[in-house]
């Protein structure tokens, strides 16, 4: 049977649809079907997609940067990092006099013998306000941090290396137990969200589609700007950057706005990944761990937008797999990777299908 | 087979003095040994205290013997002390008899060491000491007398200052007895003990001095004697001014050794960079490569050439060379060069690589670190004044940088492979029009690199844990060296190096080792933006693609 263009496309549609009939079975499954159905999903099933789908808009930032804009961040999980302990604070805060100590103040910060919440701590009991900082923090040191790179055309090779000495030195800050965020334990034992416990199966649910959800707008976002004649702008500092400056663009303002975006989308993922794993920890700000983001993306496949979602799943799903069964091999598998990826498969899996379509419409 | 023969040798070799020791012993009329005996296999603590000390001053020939012996639980006395024997280095030795023995007959119990015993065998072990022939031997004795706290002592002391002829040893000699007079002393000999301690530099008189200004929780001195008090606050002023100076002289070294480390970490690094426009991710996995070859080649040197162990660093230097150069060459060949003019998946790619040898290494020698033994010409240091100590290995491979670096310069600025790389680094289309290989250089430069890497590997062998980890550890710093120094010229990797070492090393005192790296982080970040290219710059006119 030979594959023509339109059975290709009803292919794609099908897979697509039934991933979404998937997505949203699943908290139904795990609400409503008893635990001895067949068909019942367990906790780990839906946090674990949860999760998957924080990293698909972690992944979906680093292609808005790198993908459209040729910044190739290798610091992106400092700012899932950061909105996941902004938000991490809130939920400390949270679980009031439970802790081991039963004292106002976290663990932590009973065991350092400190008396009082350090000044930064202030208002993060309140939701809104943790809200806020969950935004406002991965946004605002984005802002600075790109605007002084940028500003004096620090770009490519050079731009990759300082983002990974800034993760890198954020996580050596964040080990420190002084800076008040709890050392390389970071925040744990979460007990509550607005009151309502953390580990019931509503508040699962609810983590869940709001992590669906945050992903299809963050998702619809980028497809709009790409769209627009910024995205086009974008595009083009990408493909041309002094090109552009001598035609009079501020390429400085286009890339600045991206690069911020794509903060403010990691910080969003982090804080709906923290509750759902229950903790968060400087490991996470490791510059490993950012350049992992980088891989879904060119997974995935660069400069388009569903590529990097399926990359991080892809991706993901695999590690999930690996480091259960085969733990000494996971490394090996991410290497070659790695490898495989940039000298073979330069578009990812999203040019690995365009290639198909093209290949049947040539047959046609 | 060598050390089994090697084994039995220095058995015959023992036996051979154990005899000769008694010939001496039957040769002179020895004092008698059976009080002293008597005392040790007693009951009362005080007299076995004193027969320790009463024999190490005896001048017996065989008191040397019986006190280590003593201190080994290798001593076996009778009630009456009729019967005596030792039992040292696996050799039997009946004392009453001077005479060799098969074994200890049974029945006779070995003279038990409680704790004070030990400290006075210890004591008495350095008082024998004194009357070493090797000055060296003399010297270590005397300076571990300066932490005695039995009057005992003091008489040894002063015999063997009378016929003490090295200069050396007769200064520490008289600190020890200044420690001793200011325990035991009394008033103005007290106060002039505490201004010739001036002279010693030992963290033990350090505290003995400040002890003589400790305060009751009322305010007053515990220190009747106000004279003394001011001189032991005299002689610490002294002390700490002296060794302050040392103090900046370690720091400044121990700068210069970190940035030492990290130029060597970063040379091939700054080298392939300019090249070809990539960092190489996996730089730091060569650098752990290099060390793993460092603890093969000391495997082997172990197992074929265990009288030439002490080389197996020398050995090392090509063996880590050759292979993580030709690593650098597979690398380059094999993956890198489809990647030119993509330099940021080539990032990504080179990070692949290093997971890849990681993972291999782990698979290979297991997650655990290795261990890589320094060579005898390694160990030790200069010590410059009490417990400062400038370590060997840090001088040698400052030393080493300084020789990779003058060869690394000398190739690059004097031959015509330097000539081609340096014509590619700067105008790659340019030199290929003028017949440049451009092609053959990269794989050479790259492989060159790579083999630096390997080099740096032998030396960071020499001062840390050798594991799959030692890579990360160096390769944000060297990436850091390399964004700071620019590319293009050896003279901003070096500076670069050497700079992020002193500086390191300056604030780490103030602020903690995290923290003086985060400053340094930032500080560098902050720096870029003035400098974007880094200190050195290539000058030119060439705008980006």
């Amino acid at each position: 049977m030979k594959l023509t263009e339109s059975k290709l496309i009803a292919l794609a549609r099908g897979f697509f649809i039934a991933a979404a009939v998937l997505a949203l079975w699943l908290p139904v499954g795990h609400l409503l079907l008893p635990a001895d159905s067949a068909l019942h999903v367990s906790a780990f099933w839906l946090t674990l997609i949860g999760k998957f789908m924080c990293f698909a808009i972690l992944a979906l930032a680093m292609d808005l940067i790198w993908g459209f804009g040729g910044i190739l961040s290798l610091g992106q999980g400092l700012f899932f990092a950061l909105g996941g302990y902004a938000f991490g604070m809130y939920l400390m805060r949270e679980i009031g006099l439970d802790g081991v100590y039963k004292s106002p103040l976290p663990d932590f910060m009973v065991f350092l013998d400190w008396k009082a919440y350090p000044w930064y701590w202030a208002f993060t009991e309140h939701f809104a306000y943790a809200l806020a900082l969950v935004v406002l923090v991965p946004g605002v040191i984005a802002f600075l941090f790109g605007y002084l790179a940028f500003r004096s055309r620090i770009k490519g090779v050079y731009f990759s290396i300082i983002t990974q000495a800034l993760t890198f030195a954020a996580m050596l800050a964040f080990f420190r137990n002084d800076m008040g965020f709890g050392g390389n334990n970071g925040f744990t034992d979460f007990k509550r969200i607005l009151g309502f416990s953390i580990t019931s199966g509503g508040m699962r649910v609810v983590l869940y589609s709001l992590s669906i959800a945050a992903l299809v707008g963050c998702y619809f976002l980028c497809r709009k700007l790409i769209a627009s004649r910024y995205g086009q702008v974008l595009t083009a500092v990408r493909d041309g950057e002094s090109r552009l400056m001598f035609l009079g663009y501020r390429t400085l303002h286009f890339k600045l706005f991206a690069w911020t975006l794509a903060a403010v989308m990691s910080g969003i993922a982090g804080a709906l990944y923290v509750p759902q794993v229950g903790i968060i920890n400087p490991s996470e700000m490791s510059p490993a761990q950012s350049i992992e983001v980088a891989i879904w993306t060119a997974v995935g496949g660069r400069a388009t937008l569903i590529g990097p979602i399926l990359g991080a799943f892809t991706v993901n799903a695999a590690k999930s797999y690996f480091t259960v069964a085969f733990p000494q091999l996971w490394l090996f598998f991410l290497g070659a990777i790695f490898i495989g990826v940039t000298l073979f498969l330069p578009r990812g899996i999203a040019g690995l299908w365009q290639k198909l379509i093209e290949r049947a419409r040539a047959n046609a | 087979m060598t050390q089994c023969l090697i084994r039995t040798l220095a058995g015959w070799i023992t036996r051979f003095f154990l005899l000769m020791m008694l010939a001496l012993t039957s040769a002179h009329a020895a004092p008698d040994l059976s009080p002293a005996l008597r005392d040790l296999s007693g009951e009362d603590p005080d007299k076995r205290v004193e027969a320790v000390f009463s024999l190490s001053l005896s001048g017996h020939p065989a008191a040397a013997q019986i006190i280590e012996a003593l201190g080994e639980d290798g001593l076996y006395v009778n009630a009456s002390a009729s019967e005596a024997y030792l039992t040292l280095k696996g050799q039997h030795l009946d004392l009453i008899r001077n005479q060799p023995v098969a074994s200890i007959p049974a029945g006779i119990e070995p003279v038990m060491v409680n704790n004070a015993l030990r400290a006075a065998i210890d004591l008495a072990k350095s008082a024998v000491a004194l009357a070493d022939a090797k000055p060296a031997a003399r010297l270590l004795a005397a300076k571990q007398l300066q932490a005695a706290e039995d009057k005992v002592i003091a008489p040894v002391i002063e015999k063997s200052l009378q016929k003490e002829t090295d200069a050396d040893v007769k200064a520490a000699l008289l600190i020890a007895q200044a420690a001793l007079q200011l325990q035991f002393g009394e008033g103005a000999q007290r106060v002039a003990a505490a201004e010739m301690l001036a002279a010693s530099d030992s963290g033990a008189i350090r505290q003995k001095l400040s002890e003589l200004l400790r305060k009751n929780p009322d305010g007053s001195f515990v220190e009747q004697d106000a004279a003394l008090r001011l001189a032991a606050e005299r002689s610490l002023k002294t002390i700490q001014k002296r060794l302050d100076k040392f103090e900046i002289i370690a720091n400044l070294f121990s700068g210069l050794s970190l940035g030492s480390i990290l130029l060597l970490a970063a040379l091939g690094l700054a080298i392939t960079y300019g090249l070809m426009g990539v960092i190489n991710m996996a730089h730091g996995e060569f650098l752990m490569i290099g060390a793993y070859v460092t603890y093969l080649t000391q495997s082997a040197f172990r197992a074929w050439f265990p009288e030439a162990f002490s080389f197996y660093v020398l050995a090392a230097i090509p063996a880590a060379f050759i292979v993580t150069a030709l690593l650098g060459v597979v690398l380059e060949r094999s993956v890198l060069r489809f990647l030119y003019g993509r330099p940021l998946e080539t990032l990504l790619t080179t990070w692949g690589v290093s997971l890849l040898l990681m993972q291999t290494c782990r698979s290979i020698f297991g997650a655990q670190n290795v261990e890589v033994e320094n060579p005898a010409w390694l160990s030790g240091g200069v010590a410059l004044a009490g417990d400062i100590i400038i370590p060997w290995n840090r001088i040698v491979i400052v030393l080493f940088a300084i020789a990779v670096l003058a060869m690394v310069a000398l190739l690059i600025s004097k031959t015509r492979a330097g000539l081609y790389i340096r014509g590619v680094t700067q105008n790659r289309a340019m030199a290929a029009c003028t017949g440049v290989a451009t092609d053959r250089v990269d794989m050479l430069t790259f492989g060159f690199g790579s083999g630096i890497a390997g080099l740096a590997g032998v030396a960071l062998s020499q001062i840390g844990n050798v594991g799959p980890d030692l890579g990360q550890q160096y390769i944000v710093d060297s990436f850091m060296v390399v964004v700071l120094g620019g590319v293009g010229q050896l003279s901003g990797t070096v500076i670069a190096a050497l700079g992020l070492g002193a500086v390191s090393k300056m604030l780490e005192p103030l602020s903690g080792a995290v923290l003086a790296k985060i400053m340094v982080l930032i500080f560098i970040i902050l720096f870029i933006q003035k400098r974007p290219q880094g200190l050195f710059a290539m000058k030119g006119r060439s705008a980006e693609a």
